[in-house]
């Protein structure tokens, strides 16, 4: 019960971009078809529930034991790092197909700021590893429904006809801010 | 050879023409989440520009000793040892401002303008054009957050710096997450309209 709440909460009520504005680069940036999108969802799924098993096991086994806990920006970006090119390099060699479909998206993730931040917020809420990974899933499928939920509207959006100065960036942006208040209704649902 | 440009050119740059936030569109997390006041927008500004100027004083200085391949990783190392300063500074002197901008503080390091400036000016130039270049970044970044933070307090609150003007409520919306959209989403769109304004008149 306690993991079903993690996961909707993540999802829907607390969802990392359109309530808690991580990863509004991506967000905007690679948004303008629906099959670019799903596609660094999918990858954002996949190293961010990695790169949180990660720093969580970083923090309690090295930073915390060496009570050098204010070294965990640093150490956490590096890792994110060092595992976003491990992560290249093992699925160039072991899966060629998955690489096609999500290597380009494999270096922006670095500087995505969801993992980073998730990463963080599993140390802040106290969670446990199993928490941790629950937790890290859940935003992760979050940032997919949000992102791919935003590229089918800007697919339609390319047709319609805005005023000259609204075009473009202005009108996704306005067009995030509905989708945002659309999600605002999943609020008091846990 | 480029043409040297001069120190206020170099640094007004950073606020207007090549502002980050509304002609570049990058860091545009920190400039969405923390901006709901004008005075949290103030305090991420100011640290970010804070981060700004020293990493890239940093890296100008230490740039040619870092080899070609592993330049990123280095970058983003020492910019996340800057961050850290920060975070401590704040954590012990401006505590509350700390609790309000809570997880943004750390995610300077993943801002895009920071490492795209260490990349695009300060590894290859002086370090004291570098700093002049971070310092126009940051304040242009800090102008940007006031403006938005300002307008969203403004909107969403009915008050300023957290002085409240007319006793009555807000448009809540304003201060709440789709509100940040919509308000840079308007800025965006005066400010292309007010560049192209402006070009029109030098033809």
């Amino acid at each position: 019960m306690q993991y079903l709440i993690i996961i909707i909460s993540s999802i829907f009520i607390n969802n990392i971009v359109l309530a808690k504005f991580l990863g509004i680069c991506p967000f905007l940036g690679v948004s303008k078809n629906t099959s670019t999108a799903v596609g660094m969802g999918a990858a954002v799924v996949f190293v961010m529930t990695l790169s949180t098993i990660m720093t969580y096991l970083v923090q309690h086994y090295i930073l915390l034991p060496l009570g050098i806990a204010y070294m965990q920006t640093v150490t956490y970006i590096l890792v994110i790092a060092f595992l976003v090119q491990v992560v290249e390099i093992i699925l160039k060699k072991v899966s060629p197909d998955l690489y096609q479909a999500l290597g380009v998206y494999l270096p922006l993730i670095t500087t995505n700021c969801t993992i980073l931040g998730v990463a963080i917020l599993v140390i802040q809420n106290n969670f446990n590893l199993l928490q941790s990974v629950v937790f890290a899933v859940g935003n992760s499928v979050g940032f997919t429904l949000a992102i791919a939920l935003f590229s089918t509207i800007r697919e339609q959006l390319d047709n319609a006809d805005l005023p000259e100065y609204m075009q473009g960036i202005p009108a996704a942006l306005i067009t995030a801010s509905i989708l945002s208040m659309a999600f605002m209704g999943f609020a008091g649902l846990v | 050879m480029e043409q040297p440009i001069s120190l206020k050119d170099n640094f007004l740059k950073g606020v207007i023409k090549e502002n980050p936030v509304f002609v570049l569109l990058l860091g545009c997390c920190p400039t969405l989440g923390v901006t709901s006041s004008a005075v949290n927008g103030l305090g991420m500004g100011a640290a970010t520009a804070f981060v700004l100027v020293m990493s890239n004083l940093a890296i100008a200085l230490v740039k040619n000793v870092i080899p070609d391949k592993v330049r990123i990783p280095a970058f983003i190392v020492i910019i996340a040892a800057f961050v850290t300063v920060v975070q401590l500074l704040m954590a012990a002197y401006t505590p509350a401002l700390n609790e309000q901008l809570g997880l943004f503080i750390p995610l300077i390091v993943v801002n895009c303008i920071v490492l795209g400036r260490a990349e695009a000016f300060a590894s290859r130039n002086t370090a004291g054009a570098s700093m002049i270049d971070g310092l126009g970044m940051g304040v242009g970044f800090t102008f940007a957050l006031l403006l938005l933070g300002t307008i969203r307090e403004l909107l969403g609150n009915l008050s300023l710096f957290g002085y409240k003007l007319v006793e009555a409520d807000g448009i809540l919306i304003f201060v709440l997450a789709p509100g940040a959209f919509i308000t840079l989403g308007f800025i965006i769109a005066t400010m292309k309209w007010l560049k192209d304004r402006e070009n029109k008149k030098s033809h």
